[in-house]
């Protein structure tokens, strides 16, 4: 293949040989392509619009700023920071929050859900708070969070524990539900005892359900931790977005908004690029 | 000797509605070592339910099993399991699967890639130790299958529908290797199919078993498994014997079938 047609292929311009006989193609989702010639043009034209938006003054920069204003805001606050934090300080405030609550959401979680996979009582035991704890938005918790710890960092931390935890607890028992019978009498046959079959049996098998709940446990911190810094903080992307718009400083929430936006789509490739590495297996049973 | 003894085993359930199904009733026989037995039997017929009685993962209701005049009370590694498909663990490699067993019982490492290799050799898989098992084919997968049970060195082999998965022709290959390991490992096995044919090519001895209660129906003793050591299966197959036997069996199956029907007909009345 020349490189000119490696590269068409690679921006989905060139379909594979199959695929261009195919007479149906409506309706076959194997025949529709990740379609990277669009994202890159749609990038493109949305970058443009905004730049040609605030270039023309179509709209008020009160209402949306522009790019070159971000820009500008970007720089001054990593240089000169912002209400007493650099930039990097406030990002790392709320990183630091959602990875000790994230962390802490797992080690109570994990556990919890090995053993409700594994026992009756317990099982029947903690199902019931479970289940009521987790359609609960961990923001409605807020108010009493403060009530407890205040507006530092302990209250956020347990804020984002509870969001973490019941979704692990729920990966985790799933996870271990979903090993096969024929596997657990297969290693007992082969000798294994019940520690062995928890340790090199259960737990490999539950790993794919618990890295997809770990993946959606950070989706939800991450959202959760921006709120709650709305809500009551001192640092934190949240709180300078905040802040920001509380003098109408829109290139400052833009900014905030979109800095939200790319760590929030760095973790998740992030976690999808650990889970290739660490589980290969995963969906391939 | 390791001989397999079934006493008089019945096996019981109760469904949630009180009624008593009958799974197995008063099955007896004993199998010596090194003997090769085939159960065939429509599906209800207490096969399976068997073949886990004597893995230990089920106790009978009534009766006992012995394996060399020790009484089974659960699942053990001088049992060895194959089952059909899917039993093996994605997270390990070929060589971790195999060497699994060993692995539970703290062998030294260069012991059990000493075993390892060498049934990687015997299953036919010998350059494949390091792959993954999900890149293998279902026949490849159940070759390792084999192999993991046969790292263990058990006494008695439990095929439950290993080859069921597969298509014809790996199935016809597989049966060959099921008869080479046998010869060669000197193990008892007891092998559940539903392929008639299968069950006449792999079984020295060949239970067909009825259902409600499950029973055995008839016994055979058959020629055709030592015969396949030696020769092409393809033309053991093809043997009028070998045909005639397969008549036979499909008729009594057959028949079977058509009571249930009548039964359930009846019962719907």
């Amino acid at each position: 293949m020349s490189l000119i047609q490696t590269f068409k292929y690679t921006i989905g311009l060139q379909k594979d040989g199959l695929t261009k006989r195919k007479t149906v193609t409506f309706g076959d989702t194997s025949a529709v392509g990740k379609g990277r010639f669009w994202s890159i043009i749609s990038v493109i034209t949305l970058s443009m619009a905004w730049y040609l938006g605030s270039a023309l003054e179509l709209v008020n920069p009160i209402f949306w700023p522009s790019p070159s204003a971000v820009w500008d805001q970007f720089i001054n606050i990593s240089q000169n920071g912002y209400r007493n934090f650099t930039l990097w300080e406030h990002i790392w405030a709320s990183l630091y929050r959602i990875f000790v609550g994230f962390a802490l959401g797992c080690l109570i979680g994990i556990p919890l859900g090995f053993a409700m996979g594994l026992s009756e009582i317990l099982r029947g035991w903690f199902d019931p708070i479970v289940e009521f704890f987790r359609p609960i938005p961990p923001l409605a918790f807020i108010p009493l969070v403060i009530i407890w710890s205040g507006i530092g960092e302990r209250s956020k931390i347990l804020l984002l524990f509870f969001a973490a935890l019941w979704i692990m607890v729920i990966a985790a028992r799933a996870g271990v539900s979903s090993v096969k019978l024929s596997k657990i009498h297969a290693a007992y046959s082969l000798g294994a005892n019940k520690r062995q079959i928890l340790k090199r049996v259960i737990l490999p098998n539950a790993l794919p359900e618990i890295f997809t709940g770990m993946r959606v446990a950070m989706g939800i911190c991450w959202g959760t931790v921006v709120a709650a810094e709305l809500v009551a903080a001192e640092s934190g992307v949240g709180f300078m977005i905040m802040a920001a718009s509380k003098f109408l400083a829109t290139d400052i929430v833009v900014l905030g908004v979109i800095i939200v936006g790319i760590i929030g789509y760095s973790m998740d490739i992030l976690m999808r690029k650990l889970e290739a590495k660490l589980i290969p297996w995963k969906g391939k049973a | 000797m390791s001989d397999l003894v079934i006493n008089d085993v019945s096996m019981i359930f109760e469904t949630p509605n009180g009624e008593q199904v009958h799974a197995l009733e008063n099955v007896s026989f004993s199998l010596k070592q090194g003997e090769l037995l085939s159960i065939l039997g429509p599906s209800g017929c207490g096969k399976s339910t068997l073949l886990n009685i004597i893995a230990g993962f089920l106790a009978p209701t009534h009766g006992k099993v012995e394996l060399a005049s020790t009484e089974i009370h659960g699942p053990g590694s001088e049992r060895g399991m194959v089952f059909q498909q899917g039993a093996l663990f994605e997270w390990l490699t070929v060589a971790e699967n195999i060497g699994f067993g060993l692995s539970m019982k703290g062998t030294p490492p260069s012991e059990i890639k000493q075993t390892v290799d060498h049934l990687l050799e015997t299953v036919g898989l010998h350059d494949f130790g390091e792959k993954a098992t999900y890149e293998l084919s279902g026949g490849m997968q159940q070759r390792v299958a084999l192999a993991r049970c046969l790292a263990n060195d058990p006494d008695v082999i439990l095929m439950d529908e290993p080859l069921g998965a597969l298509d014809a022709l790996t199935r016809e290959k597989m049966q060959g290797l099921v008869l080479k390991l046998w010869k060669e490992t000197g193990k008892t096995i007891i092998l559940i199919t539903h392929s008639v044919e299968e069950a006449l090519f792999l079984g020295e001895r060949l239970f067909v078993m009825a259902p409600r209660p499950g029973r055995i129906k008839q016994e055979y003793a058959l020629p055709f498994a030592e015969a396949g050591v030696t020769k092409d299966p393809r033309e053991i197959k093809a043997d009028p014997a070998f045909g005639a036997k397969r008549e036979e069996i499909l008729n009594m199956i057959w028949e079977m079938e058509e009571e249930i029907m009548g039964q359930t007909e009846t019962a719907g009345v």
